[in-house]
């Protein structure tokens, strides 16, 4: 039998000309960046990329024949949306192959002034249905959008099945609360949040105590975990803390924990994504090069074998390895009681 | 190349505990201000100017103090508290620094504890992670 079926892209991220590198050599179709700045939303100290080394970064991808994406997927705030703009003028001059927006006034800006400029709608944009996409598509001329990661398999399908635009879902990386682009609480303890400043719980506010037993984590002074010795830690986020409620100490938000839709990946195929994405542009060259080798070598054999498709325990452990909280879902994706 | 598990026998933190830390820590410095000079640490010393910082090895039994200032590494003056602080064994600082693991991923699963100033961990982390070393004689050594 022929393959017809055309693969989904892997998708991988990099915060740094080396894990740039790591994803492409390790067999990513495509990789998205974040300018130096609160236009993106992993803004974190040292991370990402200046003018210069994302031209060597698109050099690199162009001449091995891979793509390169711009996040530029935080909410222009009021008074200066200037950055935003630039960032979108920058990504126009850099050449790269799309920018990954979420914000409404910028994909107008954008269309208006870069047509020629591909434009994805960011998962922080928050378009969960084919009204939405559509809407952004006959305004904008959106390419393709990123899926929240809080539909279905079957809600995937059902978006495309009535939208011509691509999908592109989440494979892999550490998960949150999901109420992707609409999310604040990281502001009720610090005043600062993804959509505004570009990071989560931002880490001049994080504080890791060791005690005596256990490792206190510390957001803006608030106890919000403590884990006891060699208990597997995660990120500080406050919808990943402890909380007391009605008498119990306990994971009343969300759990430490990682997608992974590696069993999944021949209905994904099937249902015809055209891209699954990795998250955590916030972590090294190690985690890319990881990731990136256990995905590709997952989605060329799923390719291959279609539903006789099983996960090898090597791409499993690697998985498993870099996981936050050290524990995996399929998230949304699996809702049998749906 | 992969770095086996491993864990320094006990009797080398007890002999290395009785030795002066300065040598280890003055070679760190030696190197780290080497890397600064050739353009391979791409640092903005600005960042870290002022700062001090202690690499602990526990299972060496080895704390090496070193600060940033005037744009060059330096060994910390006695009694300087350190800003920020890493813990580790040496076999994971090893991988970390020869790219075989995350320090994330050291970190979840709590080989690798970082203590102090949060913000400037992961300076430090980020700019590790952007040296571009392919090429340098250590590029054979990375495992990515």
């Amino acid at each position: 039998m022929t393959d017809t079926l055309k693969l989904p892209e892997l998708v991988c991220p990099a915060g740094s000309l080396p894990a740039l590198k790591a994803a492409i050599d390790h067999g990513a179709d495509t990789v998205y960046l974040g300018l130096r700045n609160d236009t993106n939303a992993r803004n974190f100290a040292g991370l990402n990329f200046d003018d210069k080394t994302a031209r060597e970064g698109i050099r690199y991808a162009r001449s091995r024949g891979r793509k390169i994406l711009l996040a530029i997927n935080t909410f222009a705030q009021g008074a200066s949306t200037g950055r935003w703009r630039s960032a979108l003028d920058q990504a126009a001059d850099l050449g790269v192959d799309a920018v990954i927006v979420a914000d409404l006034g910028l994909m107008e800006y954008a269309a208006r002034h870069h047509p020629e400029l591909r434009l994805h709608m960011s998962v922080q944009g928050s378009a969960t249905n084919h009204h939405a996409i559509n809407l952004a598509r006959d305004l904008f001329g959106i390419r393709r959008a990123v899926l929240p990661r809080v539909l279905t398999l079957d809600q995937v399908r059902a978006v495309m099945d009535k939208t011509d635009i691509e999908i592109e879902v989440f494979g892999f990386g550490s998960l949150c609360v999901m109420v992707e682009g609409r999310c604040l609480l990281s502001s009720y303890a610090t005043g600062e949040s993804p959509n505004t400043h570009g990071a989560c719980s931002p880490a001049r506010f994080v504080r890791w105590e060791q005690g005596a037993g256990e490792l206190k984590a510390r957001l803006n002074g608030i106890l919000i975990d403590q884990f006891v010795k060699d208990e597997a830690a995660g990120y500080p986020t406050l919808c990943k803390g402890r909380f007391q409620v009605g008498g119990e100490t306990y994971y009343a938000l969300e759990e430490p924990t990682s997608l992974n839709v590696m069993s999944m990946l021949p209905e994904l195929i099937d249902i015809g994504v055209s891209a699954i994405k990795v998250e955590g542009r916030q972590r090294s060259p190690a985690y890319v090069a990881q990731v990136t080798r256990a995905l590709r070598e997952a989605l060329d054999t799923a390719g291959r074998e279609r539903h006789r498709f099983s996960v090898r325990p090597a791409w499993q452990q690697a998985l498993n390895n870099v996981s936050e909280g050290r524990q995996e879902t399929l998230g949304a994706y699996h809702r049998p009681w749906k | 190349m992969r770095i086996p598990d491993f864990t320094l026998p006990s009797p080398v933190a007890s002999l290395v505990g009785t030795l002066p830390a300065t040598p280890p820590a003055w070679l760190l410095v030696q190197s780290l201000n080497h890397l600064l000079k050739k353009g391979i640490l791409p640092a903005d010393t600005g960042l870290l100017d002022g700062r001090c910082f202690m690499v602990a090895v526990k299972d060496a039994g080895l704390n090496l103090c070193f600060c940033c200032s005037n744009e060059a590494f330096r060994l910390a003056p006695a009694g300087a508290v350190p800003d920020l602080t890493l813990s580790a064994n040496f076999a994971d600082f090893l991988r970390m620094m020869l790219r075989e693991e995350d320090p994330d991923t050291l970190f979840f699963n709590r080989k690798l504890s970082i203590e102090g100033d949060t913000e400037l961990g992961l300076i430090v982390k980020n700019l590790l992670d952007s040296v571009d070393w392919s090429e340098t004689p250590l590029a054979r050594f990375m495992a990515v």
